[in-house]
């Protein structure tokens, strides 16, 4: 594209959440490496559609816009995919923006992802350590297995992997895979492996693991790469040992 | 006060351990965020966390971590806090290590550590090249566990907007909106601990988060709470540059080997990969032979700036530099650097394992700050404490790279208890305090919103906050020079005038982020001057800032901490002195081991 030309962005807006959808467009001054951050930028500067409504800047969440913190994912030409790391170069104009649909939307862009907080706390995704008080050193641990779990403590929380699960919808309350790969995380290290059995319960029955119906479509969405798959895979074995063997096998 | 309550402003990492202390002291903690804490700023840094645990055999020892911080920060800091938390570092490692952050590991199955600039030891402990998101997770997980049994209430989503102080000016809560509903609403509070981070967008794009904009220390500061060595602002010498911020290439590219280098023949037409290694110029380890590619931040980005503005051999032109990992082993790279090498990737297009990556300094880090005395992280203020990025106590005039992190967490450390010591010991908590103080307040903040939401102009937020960014990094970033200094003053002078007449594009009362974005400017403004003003009267040279007019340090007249206080509208500097009794003042050079 030459950098005095433009392009278009249709936006599905929407002021408040119990207030009809409508798109909007708004035509972009084309430059070199522009990503989707930058075209809100430009829109809030100046707020005005393609047919020359003056309009309110669009609401959408953003922060470290380097792709490591998971704020803002949103519906990007139809997919799920950070903002921030979506470059213009790269998308099919006209680009189309519109908010997660799994999660409850607060305005525009911005929809309210507290419920995979919720589900960490439900899961126990944290290692119980008795204080922060001096207790000396860590577990040793060997590098085979910081390199399996460093990948999956990578997790923003963007909520893509969730987004594009069919089993998560207003009929189910599946956790979604970016929950169960920490439960993985957690139980494969030293200590969490010591209270593996608690979350591998928080995994059991309804919303738990046995949602998942192998749709694999959430590995292909994480913007970390996290083999999310894998770790539905290796959390299902331990929940079913754990089923059949209770404490003895919960953490292997 | 047998039940006092605290407040925390800012969930990053020094946020969060004030938390997790006080939290184990049995105290009520209510923790206010503008974002859901897991996506602070913390998640950005990239390299790692320094401690002196001596695992390489290198002899290394805390008192070197000591001596190391106060050379690089170029002797402003006070000595005896940095003397504290470099002896506390190993323990904190040891504690991030217990809540289990995946840090690398030696085939024994102990810590890793790499090197870092400023230093000639294996100081920094790593997780990848994301560690700041690997320590941020670590505490966002403790922090969850203490709020899933009712210990941590979390405001997500909040922002704060003033503190409230009773007639005797004893801080005795905080006024904050919610983001959604618009709702001003005062909280009460016996003490209040701000770690509210970086100020990375007063100067535009930064590598910082768009939530670090200072607004809350400025908020503070025109309410009578001091702010500290301003004029003191990191440039880091490898970022991408980006129309929307400048992603930070880690030092730890360096600390794993990685070279900084330009053509020796500036009008080199060649790719990279074809010119030979002869005819590279690998300046910085030329210049600095003892310490190379990993000479302090600020020696480093003056240097590429004089390699592009001065010698006139950047990149084909080019405002930029080679920064060149393609020598190392790619299973190394992949272990060690993947986030950063991956963030390269996406956002540039080309992989840096292949060809050498294009950088250029950006702005980074703050080491001045809200005001605290000594090791209480007390501010002026009654009640009010402050911790992390957004006070000035552990870096002096540079901050070596990997300190950001332990000095975030023993901030944090030190605020929580002695902020519930101070609660305990009040003889009339918050809750004696007259509701009509808090309700006070909760109007001053709502009239200020409703005028900006009312007010009919011509300015755009976003312009005003654009040309602050862009004069701000011209003038008072890398060189400094007085005349610049006093435009600087000027323009920020015509831009708070044009603030007056903006317009919000948005008028509702429903997440509406131009209104808050119109409220952070108001306080960039501000601090901005503070920052400027601080750097004007500094007539030397030392650390991060550079003044050609004044090209040497001068410890007779300035061997002082800045301390700007707010009064009636007006910045007043004064200076203190500054604690020395650890390491013997010398000249700081990297041309040689010190």
């Amino acid at each position: 594209m030459a950098t005095n030309s433009t392009f278009i962005v249709k936006i599905k807006r929407q002021l408040r959440p119990d207030e009809p959808a409508r798109w909007e467009e708004f035509e972009i001054r084309y430059r070199p490496q522009l990503n989707i951050i930058t075209c809100l930028r430009d829109i809030a500067e100046k707020p005005i559609t393609r047919d020359g409504r003056e309009v309110a800047p669009i609401s959408y969440e953003a922060n470290c816009l380097e792709e490591v913190c998971g704020a803002c994912a949103m519906l990007i030409n139809g997919k799920p995919r950070q903002a921030c790391s979506a470059l213009v170069d790269n998308l099919e104009k006209p680009i189309s923006l519109a908010p997660l649909e799994k999660f409850p939307l607060v305005r525009d862009l911005q929809v309210d992802r507290s419920q995979m907080f919720e589900s960490l706390k439900k899961t126990k995704c944290w290692i119980p350590i008795d204080g922060t008080y001096p207790l000396g050193e860590g577990p040793r641990m060997a590098p085979e297995i910081q390199e399996v779990g460093y990948p999956l403590s990578r997790c923003i929380s963007c909520g893509n992997c969730l987004e594009i699960c069919p089993k998560v919808n207003e009929h189910t309350n599946f956790v979604g895979a970016a929950i169960i790969s920490q439960v993985r995380l957690f139980n494969m290290h030293p200590t969490g492996a010591m209270h593996a059995g608690e979350r591998l319960e928080a995994l059991m029955g309804p919303g738990g693991i046995e949602d998942c119906d192998n749709a694999q479509n959430c590995v292909k969405v994480c913007p970390k790469g996290i083999p999310l798959t894998e770790s539905i895979a290796a959390v299902n074995g331990q929940v079913i040992r754990h089923a059949v063997f209770g404490w003895l096998h919960g953490s292997s | 006060m047998s039940h006092p309550k605290i407040i925390i402003v800012g969930g990053g990492l020094a946020g969060l351990m004030a938390a997790i202390r006080v939290a184990e002291l049995n105290v009520e903690v209510n923790l206010f965020s503008i974002v859901p804490v897991k996506r602070s700023h913390s998640v950005c840094a990239q390299g790692g966390i320094n401690a002196a645990k001596n695992l390489k055999g290198e002899g290394d020892s805390t008192y070197k971590h000591l001596d190391d911080t106060i050379y690089g920060g170029d002797f402003l800091a006070n000595q005896s806090l940095v003397k504290g938390m470099c002896d506390t570092a190993p323990a904190i490692i040891d504690l991030l290590d217990r809540m289990g952050v995946m840090f690398n590991r030696t085939p024994e199955g102990l810590l890793d550590f790499r090197r870092f600039g400023g230093t000639l030891y294996h100081r920094t402990a790593f997780a990848g090249a994301t560690t700041g998101q690997q320590l941020l997770y670590a505490l966002d997980e403790q922090v969850r566990r203490f709020e899933s049994e009712g210990r941590i209430k979390k405001f997500e989503g909040w922002t704060f907007l003033s503190a409230v102080l009773d007639d005797a000016g004893i801080c005795r809560g905080i006024c904050a909106m919610d983001l959604k509903t618009m709702e001003v609403r005062s909280f009460r509070s016996d003490a209040a601990i701000f770690c509210t981070g970086g100020i990375g967008a007063i100067f535009g794009r930064s590598t910082n988060s768009v939530v670090c904009t200072g607004a809350a220390q400025s908020a503070l500061f025109q309410q009578g709470v001091d702010y500290a060595n301003g004029e003191f602002i990191q440039v880091h010498p490898t970022a991408i540059p980006g129309e929307d911020k400048c992603r930070l290439m880690s030092e730890s590219a360096r600390g794993e080997g990685g070279r900084v280098w330009v053509p020796r023949d500036p009008t080199d037409k060649r790719g990279a990969n074809q010119i030979p290694e002869s005819e590279r110029f690998y300046f910085l380890e030329e210049w600095y032979p003892k310490y190379g590619n990993l000479v302090p931040r600020d020696v480093a980005t003056r240097a590429i700036h004089k390699i592009v503005f001065e010698l006139k051999q950047g990149l084909a032109g080019e405002a930029a530099v080679y920064l060149d990992v393609t020598h190392i082993p790619k299973e190394i790279l992949d272990r060690k650097l993947e986030g950063i090498l991956e963030i390269y990737e996406k956002f540039v297009g080309y992989d840096p394992r292949i060809y050498p990556m294009k950088v250029f300094p950006a702005m980074h880090y703050t080491m001045g700050g809200i005001w605290v005395d000594n090791d209480k992280q007390a501010t002026n203020v009654p009640g009010i404490y402050a911790a992390g990025e957004c006070e000035y106590q552990y870096h002096g005039a540079n901050r070596l790279g990997a300190n950001s992190l332990v000095s975030c967490i023993y901030g944090g450390m030190l605020a929580g208890p002695a902020s519930v010591k101070y609660a305990r010991n009040l003889e009339k908590g918050c809750d004696a305090t007259d509701e009509s103080i808090f309700e006070r307040e909760r109007v001053r903040q709502r009239e200020f919103n409703d005028s900006l939401l009312h007010q009919q102009g011509s300015e755009n937020p976003i312009t005003i906050w654009k040309e602050m960014g862009e004069t701000m990094t011209e003038n008072v970033t890398v060189i400094r020079y007085n005349a610049k200094l006093k435009e600087t003053l000027e323009k920020l002078g015509t831009l708070r005038d044009r603030y007056q007449k903006i317009n919000l594009a948005d008028r509702t009362q429903w997440s509406n982020q131009t209104l808050q974005f119109a409220r952070e400017l108001h306080d960039m403004l501000i601090l901005a001057e503070v920052i400027t003003l601080g750097a004007l009267a500094r007539n030397e040279t030392r650390g991060a800032h550079y003044k050609p007019e004044f090209p040497e340090r001068d410890d007779a007249n300035w061997l002082k901490t800045t301390r700007a206080s707010y009064n009636g509208g007006n910045i007043r500097l004064t200076y203190e002195a500054v604690d020395t009794s650890q390491i013997p003042l010398r000249e700081r050079k990297y041309t040689q081991a010190k």
